[in-house]
């Protein structure tokens, strides 16, 4: 049953990250991958991390895809037709380096140590929330400032010289 | 596990029959509610006192014709309004609507009536689908291929991802002061204390006018108006795709006004009462019903009272205002729940 | 038979090698950063299969600080490209050659 629920959601991630990456449509794109973030999700929760499957949810496919979508739609983004065509030796590269990463990857899965998976204890968020601010207090201080960083710049970036 | 699938499934067709009724309901509501604070009589020739109007309506947009606009992206604009209805549906399934305390069927015991009752993250989960329900509105102007539409779609969804900021946070008060992500368990936190609307007044009217702006309700429904950008996202659809959307309306002020009852005012809770069996789930439910049945009332009588805002003054109000205002909120909370306070 | 951190991991790389060949082979600046949001996601599910396999939390609040940094760096990103567009009229990342030689 589990198996069943990770098999569909695999095949349907794999599924909408291609149409992402290579539908002309840029709100295709934006739209397939947000397929792929819920079929992520999923496997998040399969994987007993409830709290990350939640604020993947929130963040991905609430909130950056959307800001994605809004940037498409003010630019009138135009759909670009898939003109690698043009460019048969760096397409050839490309696809290339793509399969050796998956081939690599697998490889590495299937040739480690069979560990058993230990079980989730208590209640995830509150667990995360706990680590959070007691071990990776530190961090979770400098993602703030990141993340006010990165609003201020892009407050900047977008500025209409008056 | 067969009679817990059972269980679980009679709380879904609960919680459906619910939500589906609530809408025509609503309209019949809204109509004779506006009627008379507009002093005059509303529709009553069709029934007795016009309650059958809804379904007449129904019909008549069943029966039009449905048009797709030349020029739109067919999937997309075919998409848009099943994505409103579909999340809009999808948020009650954490929300508690009554207490089986006590009750066995099929040798399960019900608990509380929330239809994910196994759900640990109920109130993350409740945040991340409103926060999908910008799709159908984006989408829905952006496929259109109108430029009043796409307006109107990016306005209404610049509204509903500056105020959720704002609802989130008055939310956040909640949970800190309840230690749980979970719903049934922020209603039982409320028993023996004062609801939480008194200790997070603040909280409570962040969250109030957060709802209003998120079901695009008026005084916040600039993007949608018929009076302005000629009704917005969903001027080029028609019959069953535009009552797509108006139910979709319907159903967020409904689940919005569940919201309101459960985080703020004690849920199906009456102070005082402790009934268990079958009598206390349906007196639980009574009560529930009850409660948000006030808010939709507030939804109805807020709409035909109060003028529009101006898309500036919409988003100067949810940055400028609300955002502070939560905040504040939050940290009283915070100093509340950190130095112990029994009433926080 | 349940899902073990092998199957994961594998989709994990699918997803990882689908955005490589999205960043590699697209010419459109948004395009370029859906493939990089998509490699992201992948480093995340391999993160917190990884984690769950130890038993420890450690990867998975590394994966919620990765979605913190990765919305900061969209949010830049999309600045930047909203910034082109307004020079050049377009998103194409190859028409920005004013540093090449």
């Amino acid at each position: 049953m589990v198996m069943a629920v990770f098999v569909v959601a695999a095949v349907l991630a794999v599924v909408s990250a291609l149409a992402a990456v290579s539908h002309r449509d840029p709100v295709v794109n934006v739209l397939s991958l947000v397929v792929t973030f819920f079929c992520v999700a999923v496997c998040f929760a399969l994987l007993g991390a409830h709290f990350l499957a939640a604020a993947q949810v929130l963040i991905y496919a609430g909130a950056i895809l959307v800001l994605f979508l809004f940037v498409i739609m003010l630019l009138g983004a135009p759909q670009t037709a898939n003109d690698e065509a043009r460019r048969p030796v760096q397409r050839t590269a490309g696809l290339a380096l793509a399969a050796i990463v998956v081939v690599g990857g697998a490889l590495l899965a299937l040739t480690m140590q069979a560990v058993p998976p230990a079980a989730p204890v208590g209640s995830n968020a509150h667990a995360i929330g706990t680590a959070m601010l007691t071990t990776h207090a530190f961090s979770f201080e400098l993602v703030s400032v990141l993340l006010l960083a990165a609003m201020v710049g892009a407050l900047v970036l977008v500025r209409r010289k008056q | 596990m067969a009679a817990e699938l059972i269980v679980v499934a009679g709380k879904l067709l609960v919680l459906a029959t619910l939500l589906l009724t609530a809408v025509p309901v609503m309209v019949w509501v809204e109509r004779r509610g506006a009627a008379f604070i507009q002093d005059r009589l509303g529709p009553n020739r069709v029934g007795p006192w016009g309650i059958i109007q809804p379904i007449a309506d129904s019909v008549k947009l069943l029966f039009k014709e449905d048009v797709t606009p030349a020029g739109a992206n067919r999937w997309l604009y075919f998409l848009a309004p099943m994505i409103s209805v579909f999340v809009a549906m999808l948020t009650f399934i954490v929300v508690p609507f009554g207490d089986g305390k006590g009750v066995t069927i099929l040798g399960v015991p019900l608990g509380s009536l929330m239809v994910a009752s196994e759900l640990e993250v109920g109130v993350l989960y409740l945040l991340a689908i409103s926060s999908l329900g910008v799709y159908g509105i984006v989408l829905a102007g952006w496929s259109s291929s109108n430029k009043y539409s796409l307006l109107g779609g990016l306005r209404s969804s610049a509204q509903l991802i500056s105020y959720e900021l704002a609802m989130g946070l008055a939310v956040l008060g909640v949970i800190l002061a309840t230690g749980s992500l979970r719903l049934d368990e922020v209603v039982a936190a409320q028993s023996g204390k004062p609801w939480n609307v008194v200790p997070q007044f603040l909280g409570f009217l962040v969250f109030v006018v957060a709802m209003f702006a998120e079901t695009n309700r008026l005084p916040f429904d600039l993007a949608e108006a018929e009076t302005e950008l000629v009704a917005g996202y969903h001027v080029e659809y028609s019959s069953m795709k535009f009552a797509a959307f108006m139910m979709s309306e319907y159903i967020n002020m409904v689940t919005a006004s569940a919201l309101v009852v459960t985080l703020f005012l004690g849920g199906w809770t009456l102070p005082g009462v402790h009934l268990e069996g079958w009598l206390g789930l349906a007196v639980s439910l009574a009560v529930f019903l009850a409660k948000v049945s006030v808010f939709m009332w507030l939804f109805v009588w807020v709409r035909w009272s109060l003028p529009r805002f101006r898309y500036d003054q919409l988003m100067r109000l949810g940055w400028k205002g609300l955002l502070p205002i939560a905040t504040v909120n939050l940290v009283l909370v915070a100093v509340g729940v950190a130095l112990g306070w029994k009433w926080i | 038979m349940a899902p073990s951190t092998v199957h994961f991991v594998i989709l994990a790389a699918l997803l990882f090698g689908i955005g490589a060949a999205g960043v590699l082979l697209r010419r459109s600046g948004i395009a370029i950063l859906l493939g990089i949001e998509l490699m992201l996601n992948a480093g995340n599910l391999a993160l917190v299969a990884f984690a769950r396999q130890h038993g420890s939390l450690d990867g998975q609040v590394f994966v919620f600080f990765v979605m913190a940094v990765a919305a900061a760096e969209v949010a830049v990103g999309l600045a930047l490209l909203v910034a082109i567009f307004r020079k050049q009229q377009a998103i194409d990342v190859d028409r920005l050659a004013i540093m090449r030689w």
